[in-house]
This record gives structure tokens, C-alpha cells and sequence, in this order.
């Protein structure tokens, strides 16, 4: 259905008005998740997230995809508190795209799953959407016995009507809820009766997960589904100029070989099939753009000694750095990285005359559906999005390419009347990746007493300086996502860059990219530093880019802390002190970063060879420090322990937030110990997991995860993990072997320090 | 025809006797718990047990499996789940998930060798399984779970 169609049938009610954010509740005719029960004659649909059938199931659509950060369980809990059933009860299943799942945090306006704003965002709307129904089903329960609503309650899953004895299950009631206007508004429970939201409720996804039952989009199957492979350029940005498919066709099982845009498709009865027919392709490219990185490391260190768009800045460094009693300076270097999401790239499409079918492991239905209505020419209420179980997001799904490239192919094979699924290689994921843009940074930093007459007082950072040179995410995204968004529909990020000006603002730094510098340009210590400039110098290099999990703050926070922990040795302070000391006391950041100091024990003996280091960061609006415990034996580096604190407010699952940490500090270790993309002559270097490393089992260090406890509204936690590890890790390599590593990932840099 | 059985079941295969194993569980036999990583025995995310003993399937034939007996994360409990299995639930393990039918088999098959196993038995077996989620800390915790449970199991 349209939006203007939604309007104008009338099925439209604004349920709830919180926080100033309006969350709209309404029937979906035809918008329904397909596995949605069938919709019957009788069903509660209070709100564009719960349907209660008669026979008593009670279903809820999540608008916020799982991708294994739980959202499907700590979803399902903000809508059981307030419905008051115990959300086991509760069956997920995944959102259609709709205009009324559109992320209410105005900088990411559509129906987007990132930027850690899941628990943040939909924390009251779902609660009302809950509490709303439950407010309905007791006056259901009123006007079927006949008594005051006043006398009813809703608890457990029921309605009871004490003085009579009356009790009935919600389904019971379901019909003649349905028949009743939804308020506008209905009360929220006080915390302190919280029954669920912050305690631990196990994952209401793990079942499947163990049972190898889950679908993800990888394992969608349909009848008469063909499978693709496609072989796209071997260097970014290469274009096809002819190929020979005679000898694939020759192949057995395959039924297609086509030119889409990005690529030469071999459409096959099966994967199997497609796979081995692959280097039967004879292809010739255009391959003009010859990219490497070693040639951008060079350009991007010449660039850093231009001045750059000042982004922050305050007080006055000349003075700063006239009366420091040293000063510091460095250059730090990050490297391009692949997300390498467990389950590669895929998407499956079913397209006839009047529908398109789209299922896919994306975080961004609603980006998918435009990419479908741009591509097929239908209209919205004729492409369905089913969102699938996600093997990995970290932001590599906010980008539709393979969406995208799926829908080209339906088109162009449109005749075959089949559904197709494209299913990426490992390879083709690695080397097509929206990669964590590159960078390079300078920065000068000053140390001296804080007052003129402030001798014998412990020095401080007075002044810092530091410029960033890097690709802009959001102005790449923004040309995509500029064209493809009609200006209805365009968040809040981009509408003012809307339509062709989009990049060009953005590419022109003349609309910041804050993605680009956040932890840099917000360092949580400007306020004790006093004299602070930020410069962003913003650089285009043709390779594709994207968010990758904590996004700029997964590279200036390495930056910053690593600088910090200079500044501290420079200063001679115990690095975690000299902190402690920059920030306010009472502080969120000062908290956090006293706690995790406190629970590794910080200053109290370690095992010989064993070094601490320590980081923070304050990121989507959340806290977290950590403490690794870290021995260098020759060239490797082995991590211990990490000790880690966090403030994300308001804990809905406290296991969740734990499990979230754990493995945050396991992603941000593989890039900061392993991981880089490397391009040369525009060929991506590492393609498989021999050369991009992950993790493994026998590096993982034992973790522990403090929580402050906090009644403020809750904030991010999928990406804050991220960012403290590296810098930590590197302090404490810093403080086992007095070599101060100023590139990632580490293992190449303390081996080039060792030379 | 290739013959050979899943999970204890005899099946019959046209396929190609040098397909990867992985896609005729996939696509033939329509097991789609065994997952598709890295086409190169890097991952584990394809582990299933061949004879008893923990392969790749992505690099395992169907050729290879010709008359052997196969189990994949469908077949392990046999009905319900494998202890193992219960002890990922009650560790909370998986996230995304993608990589975990391959890690239990694994550590099945661990186990099956070391019934108590150490965390430096853990790091060494599980080692090949990688998880991008980062569950290590609670794969470890649950592996040494499930041995109890299978411990005190008769």
C-alpha cells in the first residue's frame, strides 16, 4: 500500500505520542509479514506490532531486524512487560517494510536497523504499543462480562475480573477488542514493577539457532528457485566490455548467462552448478581505475600536512602550546576493512507482472523496497520485503547492493517466470565489500601545568590538535541513498542534501559526515584540555565504503586513546589516573572508567610479562571503558583478560548487553590485532579468511563485563564495545615493550617496530 | 546415483561425485543447517560428522561420502536436542547464529573424544570455527556444560 493510500483508507490512528515522537499504530491490509498468521475474522491488531488471534497466539512484528544482537528478544520483552504476558509466549516474526517501522531517531528517519539505536528507539513506542493493547483487552474484558473496566486487570495473559471470579485469556477477548477505538495513550508500568525489562530473559531465537532450523536469506527456498553466481570485476570499478558465455552454457544445470550491471550472471539450477561453471566465463573489463593502497597511504600522509575543515574547535592553542612544558606529536594510520559477515551476501527475488517478492538479510527494508520500486517499476503495495534471519550485519546490510544486483538479474531473466537467489562467494563478498574507510591523522599535543601558578600540581593535556584524513561514508551513501529515496521518505541525515546535492554537499565537506571524526571531534577530555581543534580533510578515492560496526568512532578511538596514553607517559602519569583526571568527577565517563579501573584491579600486581592498558570511549550515546591484560612474546601479542565496564542506561537484558560486550571485544580484537584490506592496482589483496583473519577460538581472552546500573533511558550497546578494545590492547603492548604502535592492526605494526 | 546415508537415513544423489557435500546437503537433500562460510575449509561454519569424524563440508565430495553415514546439525538429537545443544541454550550462546551449527558439531565430536574436556582441549579442537559474533566465551562455558550434563548422563 502507498502512504497516501494508507491515509486515505482511513486505517490510520495515531496510537501514542512519546517523547515527542509520534508512533503509529494501524493495520497493515496486505503489508503483513508473510509468516504472519493468516489474518482471521475476530484478530486484535491494535498497532503495527501485535496481532492477538482468537485462537490466543500472540504475535509480534519486529521492525528491527535480528542480526544477532538480540533485538528479537529484548523487543519482544518491551511489548510483554507492558501487554504483562511472559514473552515466551510472544511468536516473532520479522516486519514487512513500511513507512510505520521508519526508526524514530530522526538522524536515521527509515526503517533502518543500526547505528545501536534498536533498545534506544523503540524502548516507549513498543511499551505503549504493548501497554495499549493490554488497556484494550481489560475493557474487552469489561464490556463482555458486563462490570466496570476499573475492576478488571490484565495480568499473565489474562483478564481477570476479581470480585466475580471471571478470568479470560487475551485470545478470548480478541474479538471484542478488536471492535473497540485505541486510545491515544495508555499508562505505562511504574519500573519498579518491571517484571521482565532487566532481568534476564533467554534468546527467543536461540532455539533455532541450535537446531540448525533457522532461515536465513542464504537458505530461502521457493519452488522452481533458479540460483546465480555472479562474476563481477576483478578491480573496483571495472567495467564489463564483452565476454563469451558459450562454454558455460555448455555446462549441465545451467539455464541463463546474462550482462547486469554489475556483472556477468550464471543462472543455475543450483549453486553447485553455477559455481563450477564460473571459470568457464570468458570476460574482458574495463579496468581504467587502478587504485592501490600504498599509493593512497602516501597521498593521504601528504594531504595531513595541509590544513583541513575545522570541525571543533575552542580556546586558544597558540597559548596552550606557548607555555606547555612538552609537546607531543604523532601520526597514526587505519586501514581499510572488510565486515566478513558469516553469511555472505545474498538475496533472493520472485518478480511476475504485478509483484516483487524480495527476501534478504538486510538492515534496511525500507531502503530495499526503494531499490525494488526503482528497479521493477512497481509500486509500493506490490513489493513485499521478507526480511530474513541474519547470519551478521555489522553494518554491511545497510548497503542494498546486493539487493540491488538480485533485482537487476529478476528483471533481466523476468521471462523464465522463476524466482532466483544470488548467492555471493566468500571471495566475491570480500573483494565487493563497502569497506571501513582508510584514514590518516596527525595530532600535536601539549602538556603543562593547567594554571599559571600551578607548579607542583600534576601536569595535564592543555592543547591538542588533531586532523583527520579520510573518505566520507555518508557522502558515498548519500548519492545512493539521494537518488533512491523520494524526498517523502528521506531521513533526516540527508534531507538536506536531498536528491543530485546530496554527494556534492557532502563530498565537498561542505555538510560534515560527523561519522567521519565522531570521537575525535567530541573527545570526552575537551573540557579539562581547555585548547582543542578538530580538522576533517575529506578525500575521494573511488573505493566503496560503508559503515562497519561503530563506525568512525572504531577508528578514532584507537587514535585518540593511543594519543592520550602519549600525553600520559609524556606527562609521566599512570595512564589511568591521568584520565580520571580530565574528566568530571560524577561524570558518566568518569564512572565508567573508575569502574572498569577498580574491577581489573588496576595498579595491583600481574603475572610476570603481563601488562594492563586501558581505553574509553563515549559512543551512540553510551559509556565503556576497558581494561586488557596483554603479554608480547616476540612478535605476537596474546590478550588475557579484558575487564570491561559500560553505562548504556536503562538495561532491558542485562545478558544481552553482556553478550554484546563479549563479542564486540572479539570483533574490535580481530581488526586490531589482524585485520586490513589491501588494494593493489585495484585488485583487493585479501580474499578469504587466510588473509583476513578472524578471531579464533584459542586468541579469545577471558572477558568480564560490568554494567552501571542506571535509570537513565537506555542508549546504545550493539557498537560501544567496539571501540575501546584496540586502543587498550596497543596501551598495554605499549607498556610491555615501550614501542608505541601507531598503525593497525597491530601484529604487522609491532613486527615493523621490531625491525 | 550416489548412495550414501543422512542422518541415518539412506538417500540416493544425482549429482556430480566432485560436488562439495555441503551443496547436496543444501540443495539436494534441503538440510540447510549446515552453512556455506568460505568454500575453503576455513570457517567451520560447514562442519558435519562423516563416519563419526568432524570434516568440512564445503571440501568433502560427494564422492567421499559414497556409502558412509553422514550426520549434520538436523540429525544430531535424534528426535530432541543433544545435550550439547541444551547447553547452548542455557549459555545463551548463539547471536546472529550463522556459525553455531558448526561449532556444536564440533564440540559433539570433542566431547565425544575428551568427555572433560580443558580449555586448552576447547581452544585446540574449536579453533577451526570461527564466529564473527565473538560467542567464544560462551561457547567455552557451554562445552564444559554439556560435559557435565553428558557426564552425569548414563
Amino acid at each position: 500500500m502507498s502512504e497516501g493510500e494508507l491515509g486515505r483508507r482511513g486505517f490510520l490512528h495515531v496510537a501514542t505520542l512519546v517523547g515527542g515522537a509520534f508512533a503509529l499504530g494501524f493495520e497493515l491490509p496486505g503489508c503483513m509479514p508473510a509468516n504472519m498468521p493468516p489474518r482471521a475474522g475476530g484478530d486484535f491488531v491494535p498497532n503495527a506490532w501485535i496481532r492477538i488471534t482468537t485462537t490466543d497466539r500472540i504475535v509480534f512484528a519486529l521492525d528491527r531486524v535480528e542480526m544477532g544482537q538480540g533485538t528479537s528478544t529484548s523487543h519482544a520483552t518491551l511489548v510483554a512487560e507492558e501487554l504483562d504476558v511472559d514473552p515466551k509466549r510472544i511468536e516473532v516474526v520479522a516486519a514487512a517494510a513500511h513507512r510505520a517501522y521508519d526508526n524514530p531517531d530522526p538522524q536515521l528517519g527509515f526503517q533502518i536497523t543500526g547505528g545501536s539505536s534498536s533498545v534506544r528507539e523503540s524502548f516507549l513506542p513498543l511499551r505503549q504499543a504493548g501497554a495499549v493493547a493490554r488497556e484494550m483487552l481489560r475493557q474487552a474484558g469489561a464490556r463482555t462480562w458486563g462490570v466496570a473496566a476499573s475492576e478488571c486487570v490484565a495480568a499473565d495473559g489474562e483478564v481477570v475480573h476479581a470480585p466475580s471470579g471471571r478470568r479470560a485469556r487475551y485470545g478470548a477477548l480478541a474479538a471484542v477488542a478488536a471492535t473497540l477505538p485505541i486510545p491515544k495513550n495508555a499508562p505505562l508500568k511504574d519500573p519498579s514493577a518491571f517484571r521482565f525489562i532487566g532481568k534476564r530473559v533467554d534468546r527467543l531465537d536461540a532455539r533455532t539457532k541450535v537446531d540448525g532450523s533457522s532461515v536465513y536469506g542464504i537458505d530461502v527456498e521457493l519452488p522452481g528457485l533458479l540460483t546465480a553466481v555472479v562474476v563481477r570485476s576483478p578491480t573496483l570499478g571495472g567495467k564489463l566490455t564483452t565476454f563469451d558465455a558459450r562454454a558455460v552454457r555448455a555446462q549441465p544445470g545451467i539455464v541463463e548467462v546474462v550482462e547486469i550491471p554489475s556483472g556477468v550472471a550464471i543462472v543455475a539450477t543450483h549453486y553447485y552448478r553455477a559455481a563450477a561453471a564460473r571459470k568457464y566465463l570468458q570476460t574482458a573489463w574495463d579496468e581504467a581505475k587502478r587504485t592501490s593502497t600504498d599509493g593512497l597511504r602516501a597521498a593521504y600522509d601528504a594531504r595531513l600536512d595541509h590544513g583541513a575543515d575545522v570541525v571543533a574547535a575552542r580556546g586558544s592553542l597558540a597559548a596552550a602550546f606557548e607555555r606547555a612544558s612538552k609537546v607531543v606529536e604523532a601520526r597514526y594510520e587505519i586501514p581499510y576493512l572488510a565486515h566478513a559477515t558469516m553469511e555472505p551476501q545474498n538475496a533472493t527475488v520472485r518478480l511476475t507482472g504485478e509483484l516483487c517478492e524480495i527476501w534478504a538479510p538486510t538492515q534496511a527494508p525500507g531502503l530495499a523496497r526503494e531499490a525494488a520500486r526503482r528497479i521493477t517499476g512497481l509500486a509500493y503495495e506490490q513489493i513485499h520485503i521478507h526480511t530474513t534471519m541474519i547470519g551478521g550485519g555489522f553494518g554491511r546490510r545497510l548497503a542494498q547492493d546486493y539487493v540491488t544486483e538480485a533485482l537487476h538479474l529478476a528483471v533481466r531473466i523476468r521471462a523464465l517466470g522463476k524466482p532466483v537467489k544470488v548467492i555471493w562467494s566468500r571471495e566475491d563478498d570480500m573483494e565487493n565489500d563497502v569497506y571501513r574507510p582508510m584514514s590518516a591523522h596527525a595530532l600535536r599535543g601539549a602538556v603543562g601545568a593547567v594554571g599559571a601558578s600551578a607548579k607542583g600540581e600534576a601536569p595535564r593535556a592543555i592543547g591538542w590538535t588533531h586532523r583527520i584524513v579520510s573518505q566520507s561514508i555518508v557522502a558515498q551513501v548519500g548519492r545512493e541513498w539521494g537518488q533512491a529515496i523520494p524526498p517523502s521518505a528521506l531521513p533526516q541525515i540527508l534531507k538536506l542534501a536531498a536528491g543530485r546535492s546530496a554527494g556534492a554537499l557532502y563530498g565537498t565537506n561542505t555538510l560534515t559526515d560527523s561519522s567521519s571524526h565522531e570521537g575525535a571531534s567530541d573527545l570526552p577530555y575537551i573540557d579539562a584540555i581547555g585548547a582543542f581543534r578538530a580538522e576533517y580533510a575529506i578525500v575521494e578515492t573511488g573505493v566503496p565504503v560503508g559503515f562497519w560496526r561503530s563506525v568512525g568512532h572504531s577508528e578514532n578511538c584507537f587514535v585518540v586513546e593511543s594519543f592520550m596514553d602519549e600525553l600520559a607517559h609524556a606527562a609521566a602519569q599512570d595512564p589511568l589516573a591521568f584520565r580520571l583526571a580530565h574528566l568530571p568527577q560524577g561524570s558518566r565517563t568518569h564512572g565508567v572508567l573508575a569502574l572498569a579501573g577498580k574491577m581489573a584491579g588496576w595498579g595491583t600486581p600481574l603475572p610476570a610479562g603481563v601488562f594492563r592498558g586501558v581505553a574509553l570511549t563515549h559512543a551512540f550515546k553510551s559509556f565503556c571503558a576497558q581494561v586488557a591484560e596483554v603479554s608480547v612474546t616476540g612478535a605476537s601479542i596474546r590478550v588475557h583478560r579484558v575487564v570491561a565496564a559500560v553505562d548504556c542506561g536503562q538495561v532491558v537484558n542485562p545478558d544481552i548487553v553482556r553478550a554484546q560486550v563479549e563479542g564486540a571485544i572479539a570483533f574490535g580484537l580481530s581488526a586490531a590485532l589482524h585485520q586490513a584490506i589491501h588494494i593493489e592496482h585495484g585488485h583487493v589483496k585479501e580474499k578469504n579468511f587466510h588473509q583476513f583473519k578472524v578471531l579464533r577460538m584459542h586468541e579469545m581472552p577471558q572477558v568480564e563485563v560490568h554494567i552501571v546500573s542506571s535509570a537513565s533511558p537506555p542508549t546504545g550497546i550493539g557498537e560501544p564495545g567496539v571501540p575501546p578494545i584496540a586502543p587498550a590492547v596497543a596501551n598495554a603492548v605499549f607498556a610491555a615493550t615501550g614501542k608505541r604502535l601507531r598503525k593497525l592492526p597491530l601484529l604487522p605494526a609491532l613486527q615493523e617496530a621490531q625491525r | 546415483m550416489t548412495r550414501l546415508r543422512v542422518n541415518g537415513r539412506p538417500v540416493e544423489v544425482d549429482a556430480p561425485t566432485d560436488t562439495p557435500l555441503l551443496w547436496i546437503l543444501r540443495e539436494e537433500l534441503h538440510l540447510t543447517g549446515t552453512k556455506f562460510g568460505c568454500g575453503m575449509a576455513l570457517c567451520g561454519a560447514c562442519t558435519v560428522h562423516l563416519e563419526g569424524e568432524p570434516v568440512r563440508a564445503c571440501m568433502a565430495t560427494l564422492g567421499e561420502a559414497e556409502g558412509k553415514s553422514v550426520i549434520t546439525i538436523e540429525g544430531l538429537g535424534q528426535g530432541g536436542l543433544h545435550p550439547v545443544q541444551e547447553a547452548w541454550l542455557e549459555e545463551n550462546v548463539p547471536q546472529c547464529g550463522y556459525c553455531q551449527s558448526g561449532q556444536i558439531m564440533s564440540a559433539v565430536s570433542l566431547l565425544r573424544k575428551k568427555p572433560r574436556p580443558t580449555d586448552d582441549d576447547i581452544d585446540h579442537a574449536l579453533s577451526a570455527n570461527l564466529c564473527r559474533c565473538g560467542t567464544y566465551v560462551r561457547i567455552r562455558r557451554a562445552v564444559h556444560r554439556a560435559a557435565e550434563k553428558m557426564g552425569r548422563e548414563p
